[in-house]
C-alpha cells in the first residue's frame, strides 16, 4: 500500500459575534465561529447545535461531534468546543458491533453516551460541518447521495446500543438535507485534508447505485453533446456504454424515477452483497437470484428506453446477449465496455470471445463509427441468439429480437424462448460453482477497471485497501447497471471527468507496475484477499466500504491471479465428535492435560494480586506503564496473566472499571521481531501493514491525543526474541506507554529475571522500568496443590504417588508441565497394566516410577548395552586410547589400531578400516560419539559423549 | 485348487528362478512393513495408544521415536498407522502432515509444506502463497480456531526430528509443541531421530512444552533370532507356483543356514551392526549369484557376498595404483614411521623414495621430478593424501604438508594382492632399509 502524505492546509479560527462571559466557568462564549481556509475566498461558519467533524487520527475517518458551547478561556487565546460525540461504526470494537444485530450502515453513526471521554476539544481541531440525519430505528437508511451525511439511529455507551430521540440528534430524515453547511466550504484541492475528509466513503458510493447530484441536475437538462463523446470514446471506454444510452435519448426525468425505484429496491441487495465474504457459501444462490433480478431491472430499463428508439437498437442485443450467459461472461464484455482501453486490463479468456466480440460491435457504433452493422457480423457473435431468432419470429422486425432477450428476464413472458432461457441460467449458475477459481481470475482482470468506471473521484485517492473479488464483481454488475441506467441522461457529465478517469488509470497502472516490482506490496494484497473471509472480514467489509481510500489504485495485476481468495484460516471440522472420557483414569487424564484450564490457578494468588491491581489501576487512571514478568518455563506465567486479563475484562463487563482492549504477541509465534507491529496494529484495528507502516501507524496512535480513547493492555510474550541490533522494537513497545496519551499498559514475560540487564541498552532498560515481578519455580508442595485441584476430587492418584511426582519434579525444574505430563504418563501405565480396564484403579507409586523412569533416565546406557558387538568393541577401543594417551580425544586411525588388538583378544576377526568407520558413523549418529565430518576419513578425530564410566558400567553389566 | 496344482507343478527352472528372484528381491527391497510388530510389541501398543487418543478423544499429545539407525522407527510409525487407520472414525477425520527435516530444511518451507499438505485454504492448487510471517499467522490462527472436540485432529510427522531442533530459534517446534499443550486444534507430534541426546538440542521453552514422551526402540536381537530371520527372508512361501521347487529351495536355504562357514559369515555380520538392511543388501548380493545353470544358494555364494561386503574400498584403490605411485606411498608409510605420524610434503617423500634408489643398482624407477609430481598430485586427487590445512594459495606444491588417509594394515594388504608387485619394493614396505 501507499500512503501519501497529504498537504496540511493552515486554517484560520475566528470568533464571530460578541462573547458573553460565563462567570461561573470563567469562560466567552461564542454563538458561532468562523473558519477561512488558506488561499480559498470561503467561510466555513460554525454555529452552536451543528455536527462538525473533528480531526483525529485517521485522516479518513475524523470523528464527529455536535457543538454543544462555543468558548474561550479566560485569557480569550484558546478557542475551546465543548461537544456531544458520535462514534463512527468503525470506532465501535469489533466484537461489539455483533450486538447490533445486522450490518451497519456505512454512514451510519452513533450518539455515544459512554463515560470516560473529554468533551472539549480544541477548536482548531474542526474541519469542518457536517450533516448528521436522524432516522427512526424501524426506518430504513435513507439513500442519500451526498457522502457526507450521516445517519443516527441509536446511541453507544460503550457497552449496548439504544434507540436514540431525534431531539438529541436534530433533523429527522424528512426534513430534506441541507447542503448549506456543507457547500460552504468550497471544494477545495484535492490534498487538502478538508478534501480529502469529504471523500471517504467512495466504496459506499459505489455501493449505492445513486448518481452524483450535479449529473443528474445536468442530465435533467437534457444536454446531450455526441460530439465529446465521440471523441471521448477512443480513449475512456466507459463514455461508450454512456453514449449509447445517450442515443436513446430518454428523457431524464423517466429515467430518474426508475433509477431511484431501482436505487431503493437494491440498497437491501448491496447489503446483502457486502456479506458475501463471509465463509457461509449458502446464501450464494439467494445472492445470485438477486444479481439476475437486478440484471432483470436493469435490462428492463434498458429494453424500455430501446424501444424508445428504434433506428438505434440493433447492437443493444448484442450488448445484452452476454448476461445471459451466466456471470463469467456477463463480467467480461460489460467491463470491456466500460473500460476497453485500459492498459493492463487483458482481454479476457479465450473462452469469452464471444460475449466479447459483441460488445466491441456495440463500442464501433457508438463511438460514432456508424457503419452498418448487419446481422451478419451479429450471426457468429451469438449463435444462441440466433437460434431464438429464428425459432421465434424468423422475419420479426427488430425490435422483437432484442425485446425476447431481455423478457425472458421478467419471468413474465409466454414466448417460445422462456423455457430456454432460464435453463441458461441456471447454467451460468451451476457453471459458477465449480470453476470458481476460474471465475476469480475472470473476476480479477475485470475488477481494475471498476474504480475508474463506477467512481472516478475515488481513483484520486491514493491510499488503497483491497476489496474482496467478490465485493468487487457485486458492484461491477452494480455500477454496470448504474452505468446502464444513468449514463442515459449525464454522458457530458463525464466529460469533464474525463481527465480524472484518465489519470486514475495512468495512476492504476503505474500502481500496476509498482505491484509487479514491489513484491512487498503483492504478498501484502495477498494477506488481504486471504485474510478477508477471517471471521472479522464482514466487518472488514463494511469498513472498506467506507474507506475506499485504500480500494482503488492497489489492485492485483492482471497476470498475477494467484492470490488465493477467500482463505480462511481452519482446520476442518469432524465428522464424528470426539468422545468423551468415560472412566475416571481418562477423566483425570483430561483434567490433566495441560490445555485445559482450570478454574483457578492456586499457588500463584501473590502474584496474580499484583499484576491484577497494576493493570487495574494503570486501566483506570488512563496512563499507561511496563511490567517485566521472569521466570523458567512452566511457572505459570502466561496462564497467570491471562488469568488477569480474563477477571479484569469481566470487571469492565460489569462496569467496575473501564473498558480496555487485551491484545497478546509472542515473540516466538513470529518470524522477525519487526513482525510484533504487524501483529499488533491487526488485533487492534483489523488492519494489514508491513512492518514499517504498522510502526508508523501505531506510533501515531499512540502518540496523538484522541478523545475516547480506551485502554489498551499489551501482553508481550518471550519477549528476549524481540531482540534486534538497534533494538527499536522493544524501544518502541516500552516508550509508548510513556507517552501521554497512549494508554497502552504493556506486560512482558520472559525466563531469565535479569534480561534488561543483560541484554537491553540503557534507554530500553530504563523505559521498561523497575516493575519486575518473578515467578518462583514451584515447590513440591504447590505441585501437589496443582495436581489436586486440576483432579477437583476425581480420585485417581494415591496420595504418595502424587507427592513423589511433586517431589520429583520440583527437584528437577519446578515444571509445572512437566509435572502434568509425569501424571498423565502414570495414568497411561496404569490403565494398560490393569487387566480389566473396568475395574476403578488409583494410580500408584509404581506408575509413578515407570513413567519417570521414562522421562529421566538416561538412555545412553541402555543404548550401548544393546548396541552389536563391534560397536561396544570401538567404544572399548576409545577408551583405551584415550587412557594411553591421557587425552580425552583420538583420530580414528589411532582408535583403530586398538580396536584391531581388542577384536583378537576377544578372538574376533579384526575388521576393515571401511567397517569400522561405519561402526563409527553409527555410533556418531546416535551421538554416543562426537564425530567430525566424515570426509577426513582415518584422520577424523573422536570424542565420547557419554562419561567413560557410564561405558564402562554398560558394558560391564552385561 | 488341487487342479491348479497339479497343472502348475512342473514349471521349467528357469521360470522358476525367475520367480525365486521376484518374489525375493521384492521382500528385500521394498521395505514391507510386516503385519505383526516383532519384538517391539509394546512400544508399538504405547505409540497406538497415544494417537488413538488424539484421533478419538481429541487429546494433543507430543512423542519423540528414538532409535538408531535402521532399527525400524519408520516401521514401527507405518505399522502403527495402518493399525490407526483400520478404525473408521480415525480413517474419516485423521489429516496428516509428514515433513522430513533433511527436505523441510527450514521453517519457512516446512510451513509451506504443512500448510500445502493440510490443505489450508490459502492453497492454490500446488502452491502455497504468502510469506512467511503471513503463512505462520495463517497457519496458527487455523490451529487456534479449533478446538478439541470439532476440529479433526492433524498428525504431524516430522522424520530427522533433530534437524527441525536447527532451525532459527526453533519457531515452528515451539509453536507445535505450544498448539499439542493448549485448547487448540488435538494435534498430535512424533518425532523421529536417531540422536539419543535429542531433547539437550530443544530449547528450554521448547522443550517444557514437549510431553517428554520418549519411545526407544532397542533391538534385542541375538544371533539365534538373526538366522532364523535371514532364513525367512530367503525361503520360498507355500503358494510357491512350483510345488517341488520351493520345497527344494526351502530345504536347501535350511541346510545353507546350517553350515558353518555360512554362520560365520552372518555372525561377523550380525556383530558389526544388527540392522536388517545391511542383511538384506548382504542377501541380495547372494540371490544375484542365483541362476539357471545354478538354482540353489551355496555356502560359497553366501562367502563371496560377504567378501563384497566387507571389502575394503581405500584398499582397493591401491590396486590400481602405478608402481611409482604406490612407492611414493611406501615412502610416505615410513616416513610416519619414523616422524609418528607428522605430516610431511612432497620433497621428503621423494627424498625417502631416493634413499629407497640408491641402494638399488637398476635405475629401473629413475623418474624425473615433474613426474613424481604428478603421480603424487594424483594420489591427492584420489584422497589417499591430504593437504593438512586447506588453504593452499601460498606455499608451493612441493612443500605442502600432507597427511596420509590409509593405515598401515591397508597398505601391507593391498601390496599383497598388487599383481606383479616387484619383490624389491615388496621387501622394501616391510623395512625401510631392505
Amino acid at each position: 500500500m501507499k500512503y501519501f502524505s497529504r498537504l496540511r492546509v493552515r486554517r484560520v479560527y475566528k470568533w464571530l459575534g460578541e462573547p458573553t462571559f460565563n462567570r461561573k466557568l470563567k469562560t466567552y462564549e461564542y454563538g458561532s465561529l468562523a473558519i477561512n481556509v488558506d488561499g480559498l475566498p470561503k467561510t466555513t461558519i460554525i454555529n452552536v447545535g451543528q455536527h462538525i467533524l473533528i480531526e483525529g487520527d485517521d485522516e479518513d475517518h475524523p470523528y464527529v461531534a455536535k457543538v454543544i458551547r462555543l468558548f474561550a478561556d479566560e485569557s480569550g487565546k484558546r478557542k475551546k468546543v465543548c461537544v456531544q460525540w458520535f462514534v463512527r461504526v468503525s470506532e465501535v470494537p469489533l466484537n461489539k458491533l455483533k450486538q447490533l444485530g445486522r450490518e451497519p450502515h456505512p454512514q451510519e453513526i452513533f450518539f455515544y453516551q459512554g463515560r470516560s471521554c473529554d468533551d472539549e476539544v480544541n477548536a482548531e481541531s474542526i474541519l469542518r460541518p457536517v450533516q448528521v440525519v436522524h432516522v427512526e430505528a424501524e426506518a430504513k437508511f435513507p439513500v442519500i447521495k451526498d457522502e457526507d451525511t450521516l445517519f443516527v439511529k441509536l446511541s453507544w455507551d460503550s457497552k449496548t446500543f439504544k434507540v436514540v430521540d431525534s431531539s438529541l440528534v436534530g433533523p429527522v430524515l424528512s426534513t430534506p438535507p441541507l447542503p448549506c453547511p456543507k457547500l460552504s466550504l468550497p471544494p477545495s484541492p484535492p490534498c487538502s485534508p478538508t478534501a480529502a475528509a469529504p471523500l471517504p466513503h467512495p466504496s459506499s458510493r459505489r455501493a449505492l447505485p445513486t448518481p452524483d447530484p450535479l449529473i443528474m441536475a445536468r442530465a435533467c437538462s437534457g444536454e446531450v453533446r455526441r460530439s465529446r463523446v465521440c471523441m471521448s470514446a477512443g480513449k475512456v471506454g466507459s463514455l461508450e456504454a454512456e453514449s449509447l444510452h445517450s442515443a436513446t435519448k430518454l428523457s431524464a426525468s423517466k429515467c430518474l424515477s426508475a433509477k431511484r425505484r431501482s436505487a431503493s429496491a437494491r440498497t437491501p441487495g448491496v447489503r446483502k452483497k457486502l456479506e458475501l465474504n463471509s465463509p457461509e457459501k449458502t446464501t450464494q444462490g439467494d445472492i445470485q437470484g438477486q444479481q439476475l433480478d437486478e440484471k432483470l431491472d436493469s435490462e428492463m430499463m434498458l429494453a424500455q428506453r430501446l424501444s424508445s428508439s428504434p433506428p438505434r437498437m440493433e447492437p443493444l442485443p448484442h450488448c445484452l446477449t452476454p448476461l445471459r450467459s451466466g456471470h463469467r461472461a456477463l463480467a467480461s464484455p460489460l467491463s470491456h465496455r466500460l473500460t476497453p482501453l485500459r492498459k493492463s486490463h487483458r482481454v479476457v479468456d479465450d473462452e469469452d470471445i464471444v460475449p466479447i466480440k459483441p460488445s466491441s460491435v456495440v463500442l464501433r457504433q457508438l463511438s460514432g463509427v456508424h457503419s452498418p452493422l448487419s446481422p451478419s457480423r451479429e450471426d457468429p457473435d451469438s449463435p444462441q441468439q440466433a437460434d431464438v431468432v429464428e425459432a421465434d419470429v424468423p422475419n420479426s422486425s427488430v425490435l422483437t429480437p432484442k425485446r425476447r432477450n431481455s423478457t425472458p428476464r421478467r419471468n413474465s413472458t409466454t414466448r417460445g424462448q422462456k423455457a430456454a432461457t432460464p435453463s441458461q441460467k441456471k447454467e451460468g449458475r451451476t457453471s459458477r460453482e465449480p470453476a470458481l477459481a476460474v471465475l476469480a481470475e475472470v473476476d480479477n482482470e475485470n475488477s481494475p477497471m471498476l474504480p475508474v468506471a463506477a467512481t472516478p473521484r475515488s481513483s484520486k485517492r491514493k491510499s488503497a485497501q483491497l476489496v474482496s473479488l467478490r465485493i468487487r464483481k457485486q458492484l461491477n454488475l452494480l455500477d454496470c447497471q448504474l452505468y446502464l441506467n444513468s449514463d442515459g441522461e449525464d454522458e457530458d457529465e463525464f466529460v469533464p471527468s474525463k481527465k480524472e478517469l484518465r489519470s486514475s488509470s495512468e495512476d492504476e497502472e503505474e500502481e500496476d507496475e509498482e505491484l509487479d516490482s514491489d513484491e512487498d506490496v503483492v504478498s501484502k494484497k495477498r494477506r488481504n484477499a486471504a485474510g478477508l473471509r477471517t471471521p472479522r472480514s464482514k466487518q472488514k467489509s463494511g469498513s472498506s466500504a467506507r474507506t475506499p481510500r485504500k480500494t482503488p489504485n492497489k489492485r492485483i495485476t492482471p497476470s498475477t491471479p494467484r492470490t488465493p481468495r477467500h482463505a480462511t484460516p481452519s482446520i476442518p471440522s469432524r465428522s464424528l465428535p470426539a468422545r468423551q472420557p468415560s472412566n475416571a483414569l481418562e477423566e483425570a487424564r483430561t483434567r490433566l492435560h495441560v490445555s485445559s484450564v482450570p478454574e483457578s490457578l492456586p499457588c500463584r494468588e501473590q502474584e496474580f494480586q499484583d499484576i491484577y491491581s497494576f493493570v487495574e489501576s494503570k486501566v483506570i487512571d488512563g496512563t499507561g506503564g511496563c511490567m517485566y514478568i521472569s521466570g523458567v518455563p512452566g511457572t505459570g506465567k502466561t496462564a497467570t496473566v491471562h488469568e488477569v486479563m480474563r477477571c479484569l475484562q469481566h470487571a469492565a463487563e460489569v462496569d467496575e472499571i473501564p473498558s480496555f482492549t487485551f491484545i497478546e504477541i509472542n515473540g516466538m509465534k513470529m518470524t522477525d521481531p519487526h513482525q510484533a507491529y504487524v501483529q499488533i496494529l491487526q488485533k487492534l484495528t483489523g488492519q494489514k501493514a508491513t512492518a514499517d507502516h504498522a510502526a508508523a501507524l501505531l506510533e501515531k496512535r499512540f502518540s496523538n491525543p484522541a478523545p475516547r480513547k480506551e485502554s489498551t493492555v499489551l501482553l508481550v510474550d518471550e519477549l528476549d526474541l524481540l531482540w534486534t541490533r538497534k533494538q527499536n522494537v522493544m524501544y518502541n513497545l516500552f516508550d509508548w506507554p510513556t507517552r501521554r496519551h497512549a494508554r497502552l499498559v504493556v506486560l512482558t514475560i520472559a525466563n531469565t529475571m535479569d534480561l534488561p540487564e543483560r541484554i537491553m541498552i540503557n534507554r530500553v532498560a530504563s523505559r521498561l522500568g523497575l516493575t519486575r515481578m518473578s515467578f518462583q519455580p514451584y515447590t513440591f508442595k504447590q505441585l501437589q496443590q496443582i495436581i489436586m485441584s486440576r483432579l477437583n476430587k476425581v480420585k485417581a492418584f494415591e496420595e504418595d504417588a502424587l507427592q513423589l511426582v511433586s517431589r520429583k519434579v520440583a527437584a528437577l525444574s519446578g515444571d509445572a508441565r512437566r509435572c502434568l505430563d509425569i501424571c498423565r504418563r502414570a495414568t497411561e501405565i496404569c490403565e494398560h497394566s490393569a487387566a480389566a480396564p473396568s475395574t476403578a484403579r488409583l494410580v500408584g507409586m509404581g506408575h509413578v516410577m515407570e513413567a519417570l523412569n521414562e522421562m529421566f533416565s538416561s538412555t545412553y546406557v541402555t543404548a550401548i548395552k544393546y548396541a552389536s558387538v563391534q560397536e561396544q568393541l570401538f567404544l572399548r577401543a576409545v577408551i583405551a586410547e584415550f587412557r594411553r594417551r591421557g587425552l580425552e580425544e583420538a583420530t580414528f586411525q589411532q582408535v583403530f589400531v586398538q580396536h584391531q588388538a581388542l577384536c583378537r583378544v576377544e578372538g574376533l576377526q579384526p575388521i576393515s578400516v571401511s567397517e569400522g568407520l561405519a561402526v563409527c558413523q553409527r555410533l556418531g549418529a546416535c551421538r554416543l560419539l562426537l564425530l567430525e565430518s566424515s570426509r577426513l576419513g582415518v584422520l577424523l578425530r573422536v570424542r565420547l559423549n557419554v562419561s567413560q564410566d557410564d561405558v564402562l558400567y554398560a558394558l560391564k553389566a552385561e | 485348487m488341487s487342479k491348479r496344482k497339479v497343472k502348475d507343478s512342473h514349471l521349467p527352472v528357469g521360470e522358476c528362478i525367475t520367480e525365486v528372484q521376484s518374489i525375493l528381491r521384492e521382500r528385500l527391497c521394498c521395505n514391507l512393513h510386516p503385519d505383526k510388530p516383532e519384538e517391539i510389541e509394546a512400544q508399538h501398543k504405547h505409540l497406538l495408544e497415544l494417537l488413538k487418543r488424539t484421533v478419538i478423544h481429541g487429546e494433543s499429545n507430543s512423542v519423540l521415536i528414538v532409535a538408531p539407525r535402521g532399527a525400524g522407527k519408520t516401521m514401527l510409525l507405518k505399522c502403527v498407522l495402518r493399525d490407526l487407520l483400520q478404525e473408521k472414525e480415525a480413517e474419516k477425520s485423521l489429516l496428516q502432515v509428514h515433513l522430513n527435516g533433511l527436505l523441510q530444511t527450514d521453517d519457512r518451507i516446512a510451513l509451506k509444506e504443512i500448510t500445502r499438505q493440510l490443505h489450508l485454504e490459502n492453497v492454490v492448487g500446488d502452491k502455497v502463497f504468502g510469506s512467511f510471517a503471513e503463512n505462520l499467522a495463517f497457519l496458527l490462527e487455523a490451529l487456534k480456531k479449533g478446538d478439541r472436540s470439532s476440529s479433526r485432529p492433524v498428525l504431524f510427522i516430522l522424520d530427522e526430528f533433530d534437524l527441525f531442533a536447527h532451525h532459527k530459534n526453533q519457531t515452528l517446534l515451539y509453536n507445535l509443541f505450544d498448539v499439542a499443550q493448549s485448547a487448540q486444534a488435538p494435534i498430535a507430534v512424533v518425532g523421529l531421530t536417531c540422536r539419543l541426546d535429542v531433547l539437550e538440542l530443544l530449547e528450554k521453552r521448547v522443550k517444557s512444552r514437549f510431553s517428554h514422551r520418549q519411545i526407544h526402540l532397542l533391538s534385542t536381537l541375538t544371533f539365534c533370532q538373526y538366522v532364523q530371520r535371514v532364513q525367512t527372508q530367503l525361503s520360498l512361501p507355500e503358494n510357491f507356483p512350483d510345488k517341488k521347487f520351493g520345497q527344494e529351495w526351502n530345504k536347501s536355504i535350511t541346510t545353507l543356514c546350517k553350515d558353518a562357514s555360512v554362520e560365520e559369515v552372518l555372525r561377523r555380520h550380525f556383530n558389526t551392526s544388527k540392522d536388517f538392511r545391511s542383511m538384506h543388501a548382504l542377501l541380495m548380493l547372494c540371490l544375484s549369484r542365483v541362476s539357471v545353470s545354478k538354482p540353489v544358494l551355496k555356502p560359497a555364494d553366501v562367502l563371496e557376498a560377504s567378501k563384497l561386503r566387507f571389502a575394503d574400498a581405500k584398499g582397493n584403490m591401491l590396486h590400481g595404483l602405478s608402481i611409482l605411485e604406490l612407492c611414493l606411498i611406501i615412502a610416505m608409510k615410513h616416513l610416519n614411521d619414523v616422524y609418528e605420524d607428522e605430516p610431511f610434503n612432497l620433497q621428503m617423500v621423494h627424498n625417502e623414495f631416493k634413499k629407497f634408489l640408491q641402494r638399488k643398482s637398476n635405475s629401473m624407477y629413475n623418474f624425473e621430478q615433474p613426474v613424481i609430481m604428478k603421480a603424487f598430485e594424483h594420489l591427492q586427487q584420489l584422497e589417499l593424501i591430504r593437504p593438512v590445512d586447506s588453504s593452499t594459495a601460498k606455499i608451493q606444491k612441493e612443500y605442502q604438508l600432507m597427511r596420509l588417509m590409509l593405515n598401515h594394515s591397508q597398505i601391507m594388504e593391498a601390496l599383497q594382492k598388487y599383481p606383479q608387485c616387484p619383490t624389491d619394493v615388496k621387501q622394501w614396505a616391510k623395512s625401510a632399509f631392505a
